[in-house]
């Protein structure tokens, strides 16, 4: 016969055990809904504030987008050369950190012999961790003067700079990111491939490059969004003129630098054309991430 | 009484050896050691493949028969570890001297376990080896792609959809179009590592039937575990245990009177 007592004693233990379950379990929750949340309130703090001029002072958005001429002082606000500047570097960054990247991730998944991919592959993902006010200083150290000397400019603070050194920042992301998809290539597919008579570079063009296609597609968008959304290493190497760029030697002043350099001082209007630049800036990060859920649901099926 | 049958018994099999002896050997392999690292996996094989015949290799898992098998394209050189001692004769060269690796895969085809379809075409599928080999043409293509595919008796369930991804086709057609494109190549020899390991009884039969078809025109070498199957389609088994080709002979006689103990309680099903 169990002691009514004890019977008490171990219901209220028990008791005891679901109340820290309980609590715990929305402990969890909170935690999650603060990035959640975090997210909410940046969005909606940067459109509130961005959107103001539009709504409540009169001024155009096409005008904003299209005008060519940004002069707060003379309440003249067009960040088209800056659109301009920011697609031209992301997409020159492109050009050259992308083959650079692939040809990087298919030499360690599949070519490099173990103990080389051991000493690139954690030198790849060290140069991730690398802060980017470093990338600007070096490349305002090293690139710009020598494009100064090299092309003969009066400034070497330009577009090239910018691309070069985006193109090195968007590196590990593009190397890891593919390489993973790479390695997630069904062995089978090479051994079939070889041994139809295909030659191992012939096999990684023909088969393990196509079979890993929505990754490698995946690990460009990555390093595309780095691109556009850096901002320290940008300020120091764009030369930052508010010119539509003609040529990739014209210092250029792209989205997220126009932002970093005038918010400090900014008020009234000026300070909400600063929100709604974040605003279009926040509108390409978003086209991309939707882009880039577009293909890796593809590459599910 | 006992030494006339055996006599007899002699007199039969001189008799089938001769019969062999009218086929060229198309694989020679002599004294074959194989290691991965320190382990040895094949211990002193030596078999005569004849052409046009199709010789199964039988025996438990881990036994070294897929190993061996691999050997012939060799396959086994994407390991690193792996080390080979002993000489193995295609079409009378020696495939171990010769650098050309790619040369002996176009000429040694093989279809694998499970069926290893690129995420592509079917038609690309079955393009792909000759294109490898820069054919462009492409009514030379439509022409290989067709023949290959009707070669492995798929053309008719295929024809109409060729430009679809082969992925979309059954397990066992998918199969069968593995083995288009390695005829696709114009192969000498075929090699078979368990092929219908993951086919489902019909499948298995077609793929079977199919075999038996290929056999007048290239000599195929298959490794099955289904002993059934080994006795239906190959004229010749060997039967491998522990990496040492135990008995290599005619298919009826290893089913019907083994010489050595251990081959007749594998294949009455004592172990395995």
């Amino acid at each position: 016969m169990p002691n009514p007592s004890e019977v008490k004693q171990k219901n209220k233990s028990n008791r005891l055990k679901y109340i820290m379950e309980f609590i715990s379990e929305k402990l969890f929750l909170i935690c999650a809904l603060i990035s959640v949340l975090s997210l909410f309130l940046i969005i909606g703090f940067v459109f509130f504030k961005g959107s103001n001029p539009f709504i409540a002072d009169g001024y155009s958005f096409i005008d904003f987008i299209f005008g060519s001429d940004w002069i707060p002082s003379e309440d003249k606000y067009g960040i088209f050369p800056m659109i301009v500047a920011s697609i031209y570097a992301t997409i020159g960054a492109l050009v050259i950190g992308v083959p650079i990247g692939l040809l990087t991730a298919i030499f360690l998944s599949e070519i490099a012999p173990k103990p080389i991919a051991k000493i690139i592959s954690p030198a790849v993902q060290l140069l991730a961790g690398i802060p980017s006010v470093l990338y600007g200083v070096f490349g305002l150290a090293i690139i710009v003067p020598f494009l100064q000397n090299n092309l003969g400019l009066v400034k070497g603070q330009s577009l090239i700079a910018v691309i070069l050194v985006l193109a090195i920042m968007m590196l590990p992301t593009i190397v890891t990111v593919a390489e993973t998809a790479i390695r997630a290539v069904p062995k089978t597919y090479r051994e079939g491939s070889l041994a139809l008579g295909a030659s191992p570079i012939g096999t990684i063009f023909k088969v393990v490059v196509p079979a890993a296609k929505s990754g490698i597609m995946a690990a460009i968008v990555l390093g595309l969004g780095r691109a556009i959304g850096e901002t320290m290493a940008v300020i120091l190497v764009a030369g930052n003129s508010l010119i539509i760029p003609t040529s990739i030697t014209d210092s250029v002043r792209p989205l997220t630098t126009n932002i970093a350099l005038e918010m400090g001082y900014a008020y009234g209007t000026h300070q909400e054309m600063l929100f709604a630049t974040g605003i279009v800036l926040f509108s390409f990060i978003l086209i991309l991430n939707f882009v880039l859920a577009k293909i890796s649901s593809k590459g599910g099926k | 009484m006992n030494t006339t049958l055996e006599r007899k018994e002699v007199k039969e099999t001189a008799n089938v050896e001769n019969q062999n002896d009218q086929r060229s050997v198309k694989i020679s392999v002599r004294d074959l050691d194989l290691f991965y690292g320190d382990n040895q996996a094949l211990y002193q094989v030596s078999l005569d493949i004849r052409e046009k015949e199709v010789t199964a290799l039988i025996g438990p898992s881990g036994c070294g028969k897929s190993t061996f098998l691999r050997t012939l394209n060799r396959m086994n050189d994407l390991i690193d570890s792996v080390r080979i001692n002993g000489d193995i004769h295609i079409n009378g060269n020696n495939i171990y001297q010769s650098k050309d690796v790619i040369e002996l895969r176009t000429k040694v085809g093989m279809v694998f376990q499970k069926p290893n379809l690129f995420p592509m075409s079917i038609y690309d599928n079955v393009a792909y080896g000759p294109r490898m080999q820069g054919i462009k043409n492409k009514k030379e293509l439509n022409q290989i792609v067709e023949e290959s595919l009707r070669g492995a008796a798929i053309w008719d369930e295929v024809k109409d959809r060729l430009k679809t991804s082969a992925l979309g086709l059954s397990g066992g057609q998918q199969q069968r179009v593995c083995i288009a494109r390695a005829i696709a190549m114009k192969p000498d020899v075929i090699l078979m590592d368990e092929p219908t390991s993951a086919l489902d009884p019909i499948s298995t039969l077609k793929v079977e039937e199919l075999i038996a078809h290929l056999k007048k025109d290239y000599t195929i070498v298959i490794v099955t575990h289904n002993m059934q199957q080994a006795a239906r389609v190959s004229d010749k088994t060997a039967f491998f245990l522990n990496g040492e080709v135990i008995e290599f002979e005619q298919t009826d006689q290893i089913f019907s009177m083994p010489k050595d103990s251990r081959t007749e309680d594998y294949v009455t099903g004592r172990f395995g």
